[in-house]
């Protein structure tokens, strides 16, 4: 039950094999053995869970169904749900019950998919370890002593522990597909504007966007058939017409052209990295692929450029929280200036406030010209790179991250080495690209590893195509830690 | 030596629109603190802003009468800042590309008309507002008003005069209001006024250094200010001293402005584009359609006025003062439309005498504009006096037989007696009762004849008509 699709799940939902009262009891039983370990929920409500899950039955029953309807999802920190504490992994928001719902929540809602939990993530998502979550590090269900990745860490964890059979995330520059790939799982960041951000607690607004995480390509399809829709709260949706995610799964790949860039095949990605993904290219060849090399000229420079850009919109989406209107507020103070900053320095933590400072600085009088300005043309020369790489290949594919999960507290008091985690992900997000990562074997340390695949703008569903062909060839998605 | 003022304003126009700038949630006034603010005015967690359309065709109209350019696309800022009424430590704001740039505004300073050039006009949302009453020692936030629309309406440095300054902010204040963006009611803020004050030597051509007074809102407090400051800032200088760059705040209570923040203690806003919002774009469609719904403007008017009614230029200034105004002379006008001038003048005179007087606008004035031109007919056919015809608008004004002049005019008996054998006969008589003040007269005291006319008039009560009663009076007396 743990390790079956959701397809599986929904037609043993469908067949009143198993009701979702009990698919969800027995996913939170599961959850309540294993979370200890992992640290993976922020919140576990169960009352409310199996509530959601008896409505879902009677959905179920009066023929309301639909693909999602009655299986358990586990939501990230950051989309507000309302009745829920939604705390986006930060002490500033460790009281905050939300009042409202995302859009996303609200989506899946909707189809009566029941909400199993909100999952630990980094501090406001930035991070790419899970260590500088207020709520503590999680584990990597694989071996404890090493991240699951992040920020999206604690729904990595969830799904590779099978905790959960999917969940949602958010990736500013690679928050879902790092994760996905240390955690060895799915994950797919879709194309900026097509998930909303209503409701989901923004870092950088301009890269910002939520996905899903999953065991396969086929389960992700499920879930982006939920996600993605316009969404008039939020003005940098896209209004396009409605996609069916699993139409092109079984398309053959014969003469797919996949673009290899020769800048992420060149250094900083370890041997056990490389030879696994060289075997992974090996079987794309054998279902018909070519591979051609391509150039990303600009892409070394998509973490300077992204250090720039996100901390200065998350300098300015972080001063609602002030201690003023809701969350954490200093004890005591004698005056306004005073609350103000006790409430910050003690409501944010260390990365946050790092990120903050960076942020402030880069938009200060002076200095905007040569920081913010400057960066955002070269986002313009990134995007344009993969615009132009497009011309010559269908789709992209390169490594997720340049090695394995790392220890806990291996990159802690080095930013910049933990910065270059994102070294392969955050090209496609300063492009507005989809990126995608999938489990495609084991490295150092019998380490997950993961494959980067970039599309085209809308080309989620040729993306997922390209995934699932390789798992129908392979069972790396369906391999489990032991646990 | 001679000093010169130099002005520039910047106004802030509340858009009349029934929702937010960037929610849903209403502007109307006085509600009960944060009733009015939903969960994007209170800047919750995961909240994004979506641009009202309406105000945005507001601000085209703006841009579209003072023959600005409109911008596309504009673009929204964010200014950075930390204050508790201002709930998402930012305002979203216009910096760079204003939606609308240049344009200007004539103004008439009595005969003479100046141009008063427009900077530009950005959009923004305002912020709550901090209570400190009645919370102990603690500040209350209300955000009711966080998010209500706002249109900045900079000008350059073209005003040389308090007066001046005064006469443009009322024009720019008429004119929001007669293309119907803004309700102008400074009481409770829809239009606030900042003035930007410097002085220097008389023909220099270099602009002194300049200092920002805030908080005006009246025309009176921006008058009272503008003096308050200059006269401020030439006795620095005139002690030999230097005028600092500084934001002010006008005090009308004590009428002087003081220290708000100095330059060093400027915030450094950090603006940059907003992200959660796009580039505004306004096509040219969208534009030509603001263009039909646009009035025919007040200078338009003024022009027509003087040459289809012949009216004097200073009659035409009165009556485009608003757009309520002009609408009831010119329906007024349509029932006589050979008696212009007449409805001019008791436009200018009566009505707004008694307006003033009540405290009312002309939109409630409780004469419709037909019933006021019956009346005025009733004096150009010779009905009634001028005179009576006061007594019979007092009688109309309070609702006397539903303000019908001609049952008024009827019931009271107020007919003007113009039946020359009716006069003649009654002059008759009171030439015999008044021999002295006919050799009087005759003897030279054009004075006697006056008090003839008086005596005539009394016994009519007022109903002869006079231009008969001088006539006959005269040819009797010859």
């Amino acid at each position: 039950m743990f390790n079956v699709s959701l397809k599986q799940l929904s037609q043993q939902l469908a067949e009143k094999k198993i009701s979702s009262v009990e698919l969800t009891g027995e996913f939170l039983k599961r959850t309540r053995a294993l979370n200890p370990n992992y640290n993976a929920f922020i919140t576990i409500n169960e009352a409310m869970s199996l509530a959601q899950a008896e409505a879902a039955d009677q959905m179920i029953a009066s023929g309301h169904a639909s693909l999602l309807t009655g299986i358990p999802v586990a939501q990230k920190d950051i989309f507000c749900t309302k009745g829920w504490l939604t705390t986006c992994g930060s002490k500033m928001l460790s009281n905050f019950t939300s009042p409202y719902n995302a859009g996303v929540i609200e989506r899946f809602n909707r189809v009566g998919a029941v909400n199993i939990g909100k999952t630990n993530m980094d501090e406001f998502a930035m991070g790419s370890s899970n260590e500088t979550s207020f709520y503590g590090p999680v584990r990597n269900p694989w071996d404890v002593s090493a991240v699951p990745g992040g920020s999206s860490g604690g729904s990595a964890c969830v799904v590779a522990a099978r905790m959960a059979p999917a969940a949602t995330g958010t990736d500013t520059g690679g928050s879902i597909r790092q994760p996905a790939a240390l955690c060895g799982i799915s994950g797919i960041k879709p194309t900026y504007g097509l998930v909303s951000r209503y409701g989901m607690i923004a870092f950088a607004s301009s890269l910002d966007q939520g996905g899903p995480m999953a065991k396969s390509a086929e389960d992700l399809a499920l879930m982006l058939n939920v996600m993605v829709g316009f969404d008039d709260r939020d003005s940098t949706s896209l209004q396009r017409e409605a996609e069916d995610y699993l139409r092109d799964l079984d398309r053959p790949l014969a003469g797919l052209r996949i673009g290899l860039p020769k800048e992420y095949f060149a250094k900083g990605m370890s041997d056990d990295v490389a030879n696994t993904v060289e075997a992974t290219l090996e079987i794309y060849r054998k279902l018909g692929a070519k591979m051609v090399e391509v150039s990303l000229p600009n892409a070394q420079l998509s973490i300077p450029v992204y250090y720039v850009l996100a901390p200065a919109e998350a300098s300015s989406n972080l001063s609602r929280f002030d201690g003023v209107r809701y969350g954490y507020r200093a004890k005591s103070y004698s005056d306004l200036s005073e609350m103000y900053r006790k409430s910050r320095a003690k409501g944010f933590g260390a990365e946050v406030k790092r990120r903050i400072l960076i942020g402030t600085y880069v938009l200060s009088h002076g200095y905007y010209e040569a920081y913010y300005i400057q960066a955002q043309k070269i986002r313009r020369l990134i995007a344009q790179d993969f615009t132009d790489a497009f011309k010559q290949c269908d789709i992209i594919m390169g490594p997720t991250t340049p090695t394995v999960a790392f220890n806990l507290g291996e990159k802690n008091s080095d930013p910049i080495q933990m910065y270059l985690s994102d070294i392969y992900t955050s090209a496609a997000s300063l492009a507005g690209l989809p990126g995608m990562s999938i489990p495609i074997g084991f490295g150092d340390k019998n380490r997950p590893v993961g494959l980067h695949i970039i599309g085209n703008y809308f080309a989620e569903a040729q993306m997922l195509n390209v995934a699932h062909q390789y798992q129908l060839e392979t069972d790396w998605h369906l391999r489990m830690p032991e646990i | 030596m001679q000093w010169e003022i130099v002005i520039g304003l910047e106004v802030h126009a509340q858009l009349s629109t029934q929702s937010k700038i960037f929610s849903g949630a209403s502007i109307a006034y006085g509600a009960i603190p944060n009733t009015q603010a939903c969960e994007v005015d209170l800047a919750l967690p995961g909240v994004l802003p979506v641009l009202n359309k309406g105000v945005v065709e507001r601000a085209i109209k703006l841009g579209l009468a003072v023959g600005a350019k409109i911008n596309s696309p504009s673009i929204f800022a964010r200014k950075n800042y930390f204050y508790p009424d201002l709930p998402k430590g930012y305002q979203i704001s216009q910096y760079e590309l204003p939606v609308v740039e240049g344009g200007c505004i004539k103004v008439q300073m009595g005969e003479v008309e100046k141009t008063v050039r427009l900077t530009r006009a950005h959009l923004e949302e305002d912020a709550g507002k901090s209570l400190h009453k009645d919370f102990h020692g603690m500040t209350g936030i209300d955000l009711n008003r966080a998010g209500t629309p706002l249109l900045e309406i900079v000008s350059e440095p073209d005003m040389r005069s308090s007066a001046e300054a005064v006469i443009y902010a009322k024009t720019l204040h008429s004119l929001v209001r007669w293309i119907g963006i803004c309700d102008g009611n400074m009481q409770e803020g829809s239009f606030r006024c900042d003035a930007n004050v410097s002085v220097r030597p008389k023909g220099s051509d270099k602009l002194g250094t300049r200092c920002e007074v805030k908080n005006l809102n009246s025309f009176r407090f921006l008058e009272k200010a503008i003096e308050f400051e200059a006269k401020r800032q030439i006795e620095i200088l005139e002690d030999g001293g230097v005028v600092r760059q500084e934001t002010r705040l006008y005090d009308a209570d004590r009428n002087e402005t003081r220290t708000m923040r100095s330059k060093e203690e400027a915030h450094d806003y950090r603006y940059f584009p907003d992200p959660d919002l796009m580039p505004l774009e306004i096509s040219e469609a969208w534009i030509n359609k603001v263009k039909q719904m646009l009035p025919e403007l007040p200078e338009a008017r003024r022009n027509r006025y003087v040459t289809a009614f012949d009216l004097p230029v200073y009659d035409a200034i009165v009556l485009t003062a608003t757009r309520e105004m002009a609408d009831f002379f010119e329906s007024a006008v349509k029932q006589l439309p050979s008696q212009a001038k007449l409805c001019a003048n008791w436009i200018m005179g009566e009505v707004s005498g008694r307006l003033n007087k009540e405290g009312i606008e002309i939109s409630d004035c409780p004469i419709s504009p037909g019933q006021f031109a019956t009346l005025l007919e009733r004096i150009s056919d010779g009905t009634i006096s001028g005179k009576t015809a006061k007594d019979v608008f007092d009688s109309m004004w309070h609702g006397e037989h539903d303000g019908n002049a001609d049952v008024i005019i009827e019931n009271k008996g107020l007919k003007q007696i113009s039946d020359s054998g009716e006069i003649e006969k009654l002059i008759d008589e009171i030439l015999i009762a008044n021999p002295q003040q006919v050799e009087d007269y005759r003897g030279g005291k054009e004075k006697a004849f006056n008090s003839l006319v008086g005596q005539v008039m009394k016994a009519t009560r007022g109903k002869a008509n006079p231009a008969q009663v001088n006539t006959i009076l005269k040819q009797k007396l010859s």
